[in-house]
């Protein structure tokens, strides 16, 4: 697969190609990241930097009134979805909170379906009815995409359950890692605890990815939670493996975070990564951001993920300046390809209202005034 | 006298209260440095303190259950949930414990609490955060519901809410918080709970509604023909609400328009109507007409104006019922 299909608008097709390969659908095989193929170090920094120029359109776009509701952005995290999810195999369940859009481009969702659903079009991942704390992608693997601060961490247990069921009980014989990402304010939230206890004394396969990005909204995480410089203690209180990783370095994070798949994979027992990262933005679009000063913004911008991971595969001869500025351009037309996408994506019809609430339409729900806005009320 | 927003009202009474009362702490996601999502707050623990104007964890059962712990042991609580959506996670410790209190320890202990709530749609945003959950509290014996539409009223039923012994819901309808403002008076003053407010009178109809939709549905009514006399009722207090008031109109103008955002099959509007049936029967010219929000999940941003009840579809409610 080239770097052109694999983030184009095309549907990807995972066929049979070598181990270690990205096309292959199945997680690197290599022990450190140095070790890796050069094909697949740079397409995790072309994924980074899609991600990076998608979210930066994405606020324009925002600031234009072409989205909706709320909007988290995920600039400066990036490494964190690309290296966690590129120890992964494709069809190991990945579960997520609502700054998600990085989690969907890099499970391989099309910029396309990712920007129509945040402009609420009809060609949205979601038909345009989720918006952007709502990105799924069921051939991915990707199951939202949650609103609900911890929500995604008790439902994340049920995928490892699911699949520790259908491998052990079931007999497919394929043993999958659920990855649930959260927040630093998830941490705080009562269902997070009670997801890791059911996930410990049911040996779940589930890695609970810590991004943690300092801030749980405007609150600072010395203020917001106990203890915030041993949080792996807690993890541990539940008897849960848990490791302390520089998210900010994409290469650091394969080697330290894949043995950990790899054994929660083996062991079908779960563990919990405290992965240290940074947001550029605020919490979302309408944050004031009166709780942190512009310089310490630029002190985690000089320790870039892109920037490290551009000038690591430059020093290994991976990529040339020439390279870069051609993958940049590639990227940078794909998605304002996106956005032209989106911006001309039709509106979902209001019919659509009643469609997707049960899987049978029911008569005489709602039997309310006569339909005026748009069609007629597909139910009167 | 002041002019101001429903938010504006909302936080000068917030900051009013805090200084007349040591005994208020209020709780929440953000409420404090940074003021809160819609700034309800903003200045507040500045002038007050980090020890009144606390900012939580993003914890709603922690939020709630704490502010049930201290209305108990003898403070006045204000917790705020940033958005409707997220009541579900402290549903059980309002519900479940808060409510029942008085009941269940036979008026031993009770929970002077008031859980203030950005409530409702209108401002683009998706599900969670644009919902309308009021009949699910009115439907919860023990707690009061209360959703002011209006700069002054906010400022009245909240005083009275802060005041009331037992805990209330106050709803503040997200969509109007700064769209239009209004004289509120400086000195401390308290609207009834339980009291609804005649916008307008009228002889012919009778429309009942509440929140954002108010100002729809005078909309609606400013396009009636001039011929046309509508008596419009905010109802403002949800539970206990003012039935008094909405049969006395009725039985005068025998026919009753109900709007709501919330979807309509046991919506508020139900209990409303079955109750104008028991009371206004001999005087009904025609059905009571419900408009609402649809029986579905309130939809993201660009099927938004679809779903809520806005003026046109009033209108039409009205023009039926006219016509019946």
């Amino acid at each position: 697969m080239t770097q052109a299909t694999a983030a184009s608008n095309e549907q990807s097709t995972m066929n049979t190609a070598k181990a270690d390969s990205p096309a292959s659908g199945l997680a690197p095989t290599a022990k450190t990241a140095a070790e890796l193929p050069k094909e697949v170090l740079v397409k995790w920094l072309y994924d980074m930097q899609l991600i990076r120029e998608f979210e930066n359109r994405t606020m324009q776009a925002y600031q234009q009134a072409q989205i909706g509701g709320f909007c988290h952005i995920y600039t400066g995290q990036e490494a964190v979805a690309v290296g966690t999810i590129g120890c992964t195999n494709h069809d190991d369940p990945v579960i997520t909170a609502y700054r998600d859009h990085g989690h969907a481009l890099a499970r391989g969702m099309t910029p396309n379906a990712c920007m129509a659903e945040m402009f609420g079009k009809t060609t949205g991942c979601a038909k345009g009815k989720g918006g952007s704390m709502h990105m799924f992608d069921r051939p991915n693997w990707l199951f939202g995409g949650h609103g609900i601060v911890s929500a995604q961490t008790p439902m994340g247990a049920g995928f490892a359950f699911a699949a520790k069921y259908e491998n052990e009980v079931m007999g497919t014989g394929k043993k999958k890692v659920t990855l649930c990402y959260m927040g630093d304010g998830a941490l705080d939230q009562g269902c997070f605890h009670e997801a890791q206890n059911l996930a410990s004394l049911w040996d779940l396969p589930v890695i609970y990815i810590l991004e943690n990005n300092g801030y749980s909204m405007g609150t600072a995480i010395h203020r917001h939670t106990a203890n915030a410089e041993n949080l792996i203690d807690r993890a541990k209180g539940y008897g849960i493996k848990a490791a302390k990783i520089d998210g900010l370095d994409i290469m650091n994070i394969y080697n330290e975070f894949k043995p950990i798949v790899d054994e929660c994979r083996e062991n079908s027992r779960p563990a919990f990564i405290d992965l240290k990262t940074y947001r550029y933005q605020g919490h979302s679009m309408s944050d004031p951001q009166k709780y942190r000063t512009k310089e310490e913004v630029d002190t985690y911008k000089d320790k870039d993920s892109i920037a490290k991971l551009c000038s690591d595969l430059m020093n290994m001869g991976h990529i040339d300046e020439a390279g870069w500025k051609s993958m940049r351009k590639e990227i940078s037309d794909i998605v304002r390809a996106s956005v032209e996408h989106a911006e001309a994506a039709p509106i979902p019809e209001a019919s659509e209202l009643y469609t997707d609430v049960y899987a049978n339409p029911q008569k005489n729900l709602s039997p309310t005034a006569t339909y005026t806005h748009g069609t007629k009320n597909p139910l009167m | 006298m002041a002019v101001q927003t429903l938010v504006g009202a909302i936080t000068s009474t917030l900051d009013q209260a805090l200084a007349a009362d040591k005994d208020i702490i209020m709780l929440g996601e953000d409420i404090g440095l940074n003021g809160g999502v819609f700034r309800a707050t903003d200045g507040l623990q500045a002038k007050h303190g980090k020890d009144r104007v606390v900012d939580t964890p993003l914890d709603e059962s922690g939020i709630m259950g704490t502010a049930i712990g201290l209305a108990i042991a003898g403070m006045k609580s204000i917790p705020e949930i940033q958005f409707e959506g997220f009541l579900g996670p402290a549903y059980d410790q309002l519900v479940n414990h808060a409510a029942r209190m008085r009941t269940r320890t036979r008026g031993a202990v009770t929970v002077p609490m008031t859980v203030r709530v950005p409530v409702g749609g209108g401002i683009h945003a998706p599900e969670l955060h644009s919902d309308s959950p009021e009949s699910i509290y009115a439907h919860s014996p023990g707690v009061k519901v209360l959703m002011p539409c209006t700069p002054y009223d906010a400022k009245g039923l909240l005083n009275s809410a802060i005041k009331d012994p037992d805990p209330v819901i106050f709803f503040e309808p997200k969509r109007v918080y700064r769209t239009f403002k209004e004289e509120v008076p400086d000195e401390y003053y308290e609207i009834p709970i339980g009291k609804a407010k005649v916008v307008s009178e009228g002889e012919d109809l009778t429309v009942v509604t509440w929140g954002a939709t108010m100002f729809q549905a005078l909309e609606a009514i400013d396009s009636l023909p001039e011929d046309v006399s509508v008596e419009l009722i905010d109802l403002r207090s949800i539970y206990p609400f003012d039935m008094d008031t909405i049969a006395e109109s009725v039985s005068k103008t025998g026919r009753c328009v109900i709007a709501h955002e919330a979807p309509l099959t046991c919506g508020m509007g139900a209990e409303i109507a079955a109750r104008v049936m028991e009371e206004c029967f001999l005087n009904l010219e025609a059905p009571v007409q419900r408009v609402a929000g649809f029986d579905t999940i309130m939809p993201y941003y660009k099927l938004e104006n679809e779903y809520l009840p806005e003026a046109p579809r009033i209108l039409q409610g009205i023009t039926e019922c006219l016509a019946y």
